[in-house]
């Protein structure tokens, strides 16, 4: 689905004559397979170059090194530039800011329209789009009356009436609260195991993190570690050495741990813990 | 407060004005007005006149909701009509002073005002009885002949649709920001004008700095969406001309042809034989 070799990207910063003031290398070298049906989750710092990546795979930023390729197409080919966004969609972080329309399923038919799909085919789509998300009884409202949650369902939404392949989501619950951040993930896990569609998507909360088939933790630009979620979290000291928390109870059984107790290594969860503690 | 503000603001009452085609409405508004500017005569005043009343009983909006909205505007009308009072040249009938009021005066003052109120009124029956996304899709639709000049119809309507969907976005940011700062001690409503004004730099500050970054933002959001202009781009609800718009077309005809008849044919007639008219 996703195959990334020896990826990398530089921002340039000018100055006002337009000479090279500095040279930021966001992304370093970075070797990526992400196989289609997988939901992926990337873990990383500010500034370790998550969203470049995610940039990289919907083609807004050209690799300056390195070849992308996205759904088999070669995200530098000028020519299929339409083609790899349609199949790889993109959710950000701001709900408000992505939204283009005064109503919701006009929003929704937003991709589809520009990507020239017939009106009776447009309208199915959004349909299905809408609820596929659980927003059908909102699909006349104004995006204003929501809540964030359902904003950013929206969004997701407007993504899934293009027919993806793939969704690359870069930080959508960070503006969220906690029952919109619920709701927005479960979305995510029900889109990837009833429509197959690969969720790649990057996030700073650890909890969310935990359902995901692989964890990729970035630093400096760099894949730093890559694994399941119970691989890469019994290792808490290497994950913290990159600025990164675990989940509480992974963080809970590890200090234990440390006194003597005997918790497996990478619990994930409060059942697990129960579980681990009782028996 | 800001909230207050209305722009475009619709009145659903599901009348037969609210089913017509936007592309009707923005034509009959326009006819409308610049029919204003055909007729000087009394008899086509009261052609403009009950065409106004008959169109605003089928919108069934009522007629103090119309009138409520536009307070801002009633300053214009008033002062249009103290100057004409008061400015017009010509047979002396009553003196205070320099104030002087003319036959003439009264007469352009009079026809003044109601020109100015009907042109009001017809075009907030517009906006009250379409949405501002069916107004954005007719300018598109109903001008695409100008793209044949180099006119960016579609570019200029998504940027209208674009702005109507963030100026509720933008005001409760103001707002927002507003109280932020009072929180922090700015005064907004006391001190002398140059106070007042300097106080809203650091609301503007902020405004401008977030508006640039959402606009940013949206600009990328557009485009992973595979927005690329109005290239090869699709519907979802495509506008469609349906009989009882061909006939609301046809009456716009009609009322252009009766009020220059009026005008032009009965009202002359008329004078002859009423002459104080
Ligand atoms: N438009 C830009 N111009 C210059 N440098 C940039 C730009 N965008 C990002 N960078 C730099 O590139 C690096 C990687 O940024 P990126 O946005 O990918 O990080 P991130 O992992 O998404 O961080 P965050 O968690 O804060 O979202 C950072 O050092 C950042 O300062
Ligand atoms: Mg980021």
């Amino acid at each position: 689905m996703i195959k990334a070799n020896k990826l990398a990207y530089e921002y340039i910063r000018r100055d006002e004559e337009g000479n090279v003031e500095g040279i930021i290398r966001a992304l370093d070298g970075v070797d990526l397979e992400i196989k289609k049906g997988d939901f992926v989750a990337i873990l990383g710092h500010n500034g370790s170059g998550k969203s470049t990546i995610a940039k990289e795979i919907n083609a807004i930023l050209e690799p300056t090194e390195g070849t992308l390729f996205v759904n088999g197409l070669d995200v530098s080919d000028e020519s299929k530039i339409w083609d790899v966004r349609q199949s790889a969609g993109m959710v950000f972080q701001n709900p408000d800011n992505q939204i283009v329309a005064s109503l919701v399923e006009e929003d929704v038919a937003f991709g589809p329209e520009n990507l020239g799909v017939p009106s009776p085919e447009i309208k199915q789509r959004v349909a299905y789009a809408l609820e596929k998300v659980g927003m059908e009884d909102h699909r006349g409202s104004s995006p204003n009356a929501l809540s964030g949650g359902q904003k950013q369902r929206v969004a997701i939404a407007g993504i899934l009436a293009m027919k993806p392949k793939c969704i690359v989501l870069d930080e959508p619950t960070a503006m969220l609260d906690p029952g919109g951040r619920r709701e927005v993930i479960k979305t995510l896990h029900e889109l990837n195991k009833k429509e197959g569609i690969t969720i790649l998507l990057i996030t700073h909360y650890m909890d969310e993190v935990t359902g995901a088939d692989r964890v990729i933790v970035m630093d400096d630009g760099k894949i730093v570690m890559q694994g399941t979620p119970r691989e890469i979290f019994s290792k808490v000291d290497e994950v913290k050495s990159h600025h990164l928390d675990v989940p509480q109870v992974t963080e809970l059984a590890y200090e234990l741990n440390k006194r003597g107790f005997r918790f497996p290594p990478g619990v994930l969860t409060k059942e697990e813990f129960i579980n681990a503690l009782l028996g | 407060m800001l909230r207050d503000i209305t722009i475009g603001q619709y009145y659903p009452s599901g009348s037969v004005l609210h089913r017509l085609d936007p592309r009707v409405k923005l034509f009959w508004t326009l006819l409308y007005i610049v029919s204003m500017f055909v007729f000087n005569t009394f008899l086509g005043y009261v052609v403009a006149g009950v065409t106004l009343i008959v169109l605003i009983k089928i919108s069934r909006v009522p007629f103090k909701f119309m009138v409520k909205g536009l307070k801002a505007v009633w300053m214009l009308l008033i002062f249009t009509l103290v100057l004409n009072l008061f400015m017009t040249s010509g047979e002396v009938i009553w003196q205070w002073k320099f104030l002087k009021l003319t036959r003439e005066g009264i007469r352009t003052a009079v026809f003044m005002g109601l020109r100015l109120f009907f042109l009001i009124i017809g075009s907030s029956l517009m906006t009250l009885t379409t949405t501002p996304n069916q107004l954005t899709d007719g300018l598109e639709t109903g001008l695409r002949g100008l793209k044949k000049i180099k006119v960016p119809v579609h570019e200029l309507a998504m940027m209208m649709s674009i702005a109507l969907r963030f100026i509720p976005i933008l005001l409760e940011e103001t707002d927002k920001i507003m109280k932020a700062q009072a929180a922090r001690g700015a005064d907004f409503d006391e001190g002398k004008f140059k106070d007042r004004v300097k106080a809203l730099v650091p609301i503007f500050v902020p405004l401008f700095v977030s508006a640039f970054r959402r606009a940013n933002d949206l600009a990328m959001a557009m485009e992973a969406r595979c927005y690329r202009g109005d290239v090869n781009r699709t519907r979802m609800n495509p506008l469609k001309y349906k009989q009882i718009d061909r006939i609301a077309y046809l009456l716009q005809f009609v009322y252009l042809a009766v009020l220059i008849c009026a005008d032009k044919l009965l009202a002359p007639l008329l004078t002859k034989v009423l002459p104080m008219l």
